[in-house]
């Protein structure tokens, strides 16, 4: 394999990456400052989608569908944490999981009865499309280019907002005790609401960003957030660092498992067994990645331990 | 010394910068109670965590009937004979009383990985579970859900579950806090008939019983052990007096 | 606990006498239906030790559904096509035998319970939750990206594996098989309940320092207790693929592990009859909505949601009153 396609191989990994750091993000906090588990987080990330597409095919501005998809995921988590989440801050585990899932079933259902079961597709503007000659003379898509700046910039500006904002500081100390920011006059359940709501707007993001590059379609949502749990238990929950961290690294090992794996099997098999077998192996490798951080650190790489 | 049941040798915790307990020894010997008193905050919670192993020290030793079990975790120090009490019930509130003693005798006498005949009616177990519970004035609540129980009869459980261990050892966390003077006065009768089947290491608040039971006392104060000796020894303590009566009288 | 006897018997008399009548009057698709319901009861009896005794969580039940599944589905079409599994270094045939087919999916599912659950284990709450969806979803994608069993397509099964002494392509024989699992199960669990494992593992859900206090690993309690779920859930993704006669990735999928928690809701946690109950419930609504609206799932989703925030002893709880919570 040339450096050249393993340097772009490496991007599109730390693309993946930074993806699903954004899912993430809004997952590890929402648990770290609510103590929720939200599986309807997948939904948002749909939602974003959709609304990207709906609004790019009406007016045909990419960025007036990605403030589509932030407004519409937004709102979506606003209306949901009011209506629902709030009821499940004090319920068990259990709980949380079956009624976020109910949520799931509505979300899926409610957005086939609207947009019906075709995908739809949301196109990379022109300005963002072709390819850009990096450093080294790799082509690279633009548009994977501008994910990754996107994806690093949102990063940035959350550890910006945990570490100096007021917002920041109240979801520090919600994360820390809840009782006595409240003691100090923090109007918790706005909070919440915010904290949630903006979890929400960030998986929407994600969904718009990525649906550029992949159909948008009911169910889009699940598999990333799956993927999102692995990066929050590699990391530690609650922890964005973390996060930041999983993400990279299950995207990379995502992205260079299913390339290398494969090359690494032909070395000792016939080419199609390599090719079978190796990409069978590589869709287990972030899994595989996961069980290795637990038997060594149960907590994640960042969790606080218990 | 070869009546020495339990021993705590040098040992020390600390969260983060702060130190929670200091180079603490002490020892539990044969057929004695032994009351390890200090305000609240002084350490005798993590004390008593680091003995059950709830807790790893970062130094020094933990021995238990003269072994040492400062690398064994809870479990492992349970099934060598340690009985703990806790001073917040841990208990399955859900299931009965008597399934909560029931529980300490499968643990002392049994496997849990049996699957078909029915717990309640393995003679063995209800003999052991039936005695604990009339030992400690419980018999008449056996069929009476745990979480109705009140605080001094959760801690009277809490103690019958630690008799059907047998242990060679108890360490008990306030195990008087909540049971009104009455109470009180039976468990105190109760525990000084206790020492002869294993020693105890009573950590106490209710001051009565400290002075009613105690063979010997320790006083721990901001994670040191100040004084340690009779109980004229230490109501007669300066330091004692100073740091700790002072603050009470 | 009394009128939770009168609805567990009602029920088992409803599992005898819905399918009696259906056969009487040659409705053979309402077999089919009664037969999915009890193999989902099954997935859902199993779940339950976990998640109703042991107070664990798991979310990728789906796992060992499917893996039970595809032991029937590798076995016969090794039998169906006669080309041997392996030759070296002997000769494994494939078989249409269900008892052993049943075997090797307990065993294997078993296994995979055991080194998920070891894993799983070393965390709690909701890591644990998320590890075991991880875990369901891992399978899920080795499904798909392994060509030899059919891949993404699944496999084909022609003709329904045999058991000795009766015709299992007769929809009323295949649904005694079932049922007669679902009841042989359901007698386990409801002895494994009240003997020292089920007390020990049910102190475990309230209380693991309790349970450590008298000398009791919680770990182990819950690793067996996972185990023994998830052969369960195994066998009855065997049946469930045999009631197809078709095996594919969709049985390790996560909705599957989220709707054997379905069951249990529905029919209310740690209820013996609990998941029999909410799984024909769901096949039932499946059945009636299903036929009603494309989009039944919108109205499943406000169910389970009214269920969650204002019912949560579930059906046999509103129906027997509350005998306890689950926190």
């Amino acid at each position: 394999m040339s450096p050249i396609l393993l340097a772009e191989q490496v991007l599109n990994g730390l693309q993946l990456g930074v993806m699903l750091f954004v899912m993430a993000a809004g997952l590890t906090l929402v648990f770290g400052v609510m103590g929720l588990i939200n599986l309807a987080h997948g939904s948002l990330f749909m939602v974003g989608a959709f609304a990207a597409a709906a609004v790019a095919g009406a007016t045909g501005s990419f960025l007036l569908a990605l403030v589509a998809a932030l407004a519409a995921a937004a709102a979506a988590g606003a209306l949901i944490e009011v209506l629902v989440i709030r009821r499940l801050y004090d319920r068990d585990h259990l709980d949380q999981v079956l009624a976020t899932f109910a949520l799931i079933l509505i979300f899926s259902e409610g957005t086939r009865w609207i947009f019906g079961s075709f995908p739809l597709y949301l196109n990379v503007p022109d300005y963002l499309s072709g390819p850009v000659t990096l450093p080294g003379g790799i082509q690279y898509p633009l548009y994977r280019l501008t994910l990754i700046a996107i994806g690093l910039a949102i990063a940035g500006g959350l550890f910006a907002l945990i570490s100096k904002t007021r917002l920041g500081i109240q979801i520090r100390a919600g994360e820390n005790d809840r009782e006595m920011i409240a003691a100090l006059g923090v109007d918790i359940s706005k909070l919440y609401t915010i904290v949630f709501a903006l979890g929400a707007a960030l998986a929407g993001l994600a969904g718009a960003l990525v649906g550029a590059i992949q159909s948008v379609q009911v169910g889009m949502g699940e598999p990333v957030l799956i993927v999102a749990f692995v990066v929050i238990v590699i990391g530690g929950i609650g922890s964005i660092k973390g996060a930041l961290v999983g993400a990279i690294l299950v995207g990379l090992t995502d992205t260079l498992g299913g390339v290398l794996l494969p090359e690494l099997f032909k070395l000792f098999m016939d080419n199609s067994t390599a090719s079978s077998a190796g990409s069978a192996l590589a869709s287990m490798l972030i899994y595989i990645l996961m069980a290795g951080v637990l038997i060594w650190k149960p907590t994640g790489l960042f969790g606080a331990s218990t | 010394m070869t009546d020495v049941v339990l021993s705590v040798h040098d040992i020390c915790k600390s969260y983060g910068g702060l130190q929670a307990s200091k180079n603490i020894s002490l020892d539990l010997r044969m057929g004695e109670i032994h009351a390890l008193i200090g305000p609240n905050g002084a350490g005798k919670s993590t004390l008593i965590k680091q003995i059950a192993g709830s807790e790893t020290p970062c130094s020094g030793q933990v021995r238990l009937a003269g072994k040492d079990v400062t690398a064994l975790d809870t479990v492992a120090r349970a099934r060598r004979g340690l009985g703990r009490t806790f001073q917040i019930s841990e208990l399955a509130m859900e299931d009965t009383v008597f399934q909560n003693v029931i529980l300490g005798a499968l643990g002392a006498g049994g496997s849990p990985m049996r699957f078909w005949r029915n717990v309640l009616g393995m003679d063995d177990l209800r003999g052991v579970a039936e005695a604990a519970l009339e030992r400690v004035g419980l018999a008449a609540k056996a069929a009476v859900r745990t979480s109705e129980l009140s605080h001094g009869q959760r801690r009277q459980l809490e103690v019958a579950v630690a008799l059907t261990l047998n242990p060679t050892a108890f360490v008990m966390d306030e195990p008087m806090a909540g049971l009104g003077t009455a109470g009180s006065k039976t468990l105190t009768g109760f525990l000084d008939g206790l020492r002869t089947q294993a020693p105890i290491l009573l950590v106490e608040h209710d001051m009565d019983a400290v002075f009613a039971l105690a063979d010997r006392i320790s006083v721990l104060v901001y994670g040191e052990i100040i004084a340690s000796g009779t109980v004229n020894e230490i109501r007669s303590d300066a330091a004692v007096r100073a740091a700790y009566l002072g603050d009470e009288a | 606990m009394k009128a939770e006897r009168i609805v567990n018997t009602s029920v088992v008399a409803a599992l005898v006498l819905f399918p009696l009548w259906a056969w009487m009057t040659d409705a053979p698709f309402l077999i089919t239906l009664a037969t999915k319901a009890v193999i989902f009861a099954l997935a859902g009896v199993g779940l339950n030790i976990a998640l109703g005794i042991g107070g664990l969580v798991s979310l990728g039940h789906a796992a060992f559904f499917g893996l039970g599944g595809y032991a029937m589905g590798i076995l016969a079409s090794h039998a169906q096509a006669y080309d041997p599994i392996f030759n070296a270094p002997f000769v494994l045939e494939g078989t249409k035998s269900m008892p052993v087919i049943w075997l090797v999916a307990i065993i294997s599912s078993g296994l995979a319970a055991l080194a998920i659950g070891a894993l799983s284990l070393r965390t709690s709450g909701v890591y644990f939750i998320m590890i075991t969806l991880a875990f369901g979803q891992m399978l899920y994608y080795f499904s798909i990206s392994w060509p030899a069993y059919g891949g993404e397509d699944g496999l084909s099964i022609y003709v329904r594996n045999s058991f000795p002494g009766m015709n299992t392509l007769d929809p009323i024989q295949y649904y005694v098989i079932c049922v007669a699992l679902l009841f042989a199960v359901l007698l386990f669990t409801s002895r494994l309940a009240r003997a020292p494992f089920g007390l020990a593992l049910g102190a475990a859900r309230q209380s693991p320092l309790r349970v450590k206090t008298v000398g009791i690993s919680p770990y182990k309690l819950q690793l067996v207790a996972f185990t023994i779920s998830g052969m369960i859930t195994g066998l009855a993704g065997a049946l469930f693929a045999d009631l197809n006669r078709f095996v594919s990735p969709t049985m390790f999928s996560w909705q599957l592990s989220g709707e054997i928690i379905v069951f249990i809701l529905i029919g209310g946690t740690a209820r013996l009859f609990g998941p029999v109950v909410g799984a024909i419930v769901f096949v039932l609504l499946e059945h009636l909505l299903g036929g009603l609206s494309e989009y039944w799932h919108i109205y499943l989703g406000l169910l389970l949601l009214l269920i969650v925030l204002f019912a949560r002893g579930g059906l046999i709880g509103l129906l027997a009153g509350k005998e306890r919570s689950h926190d």
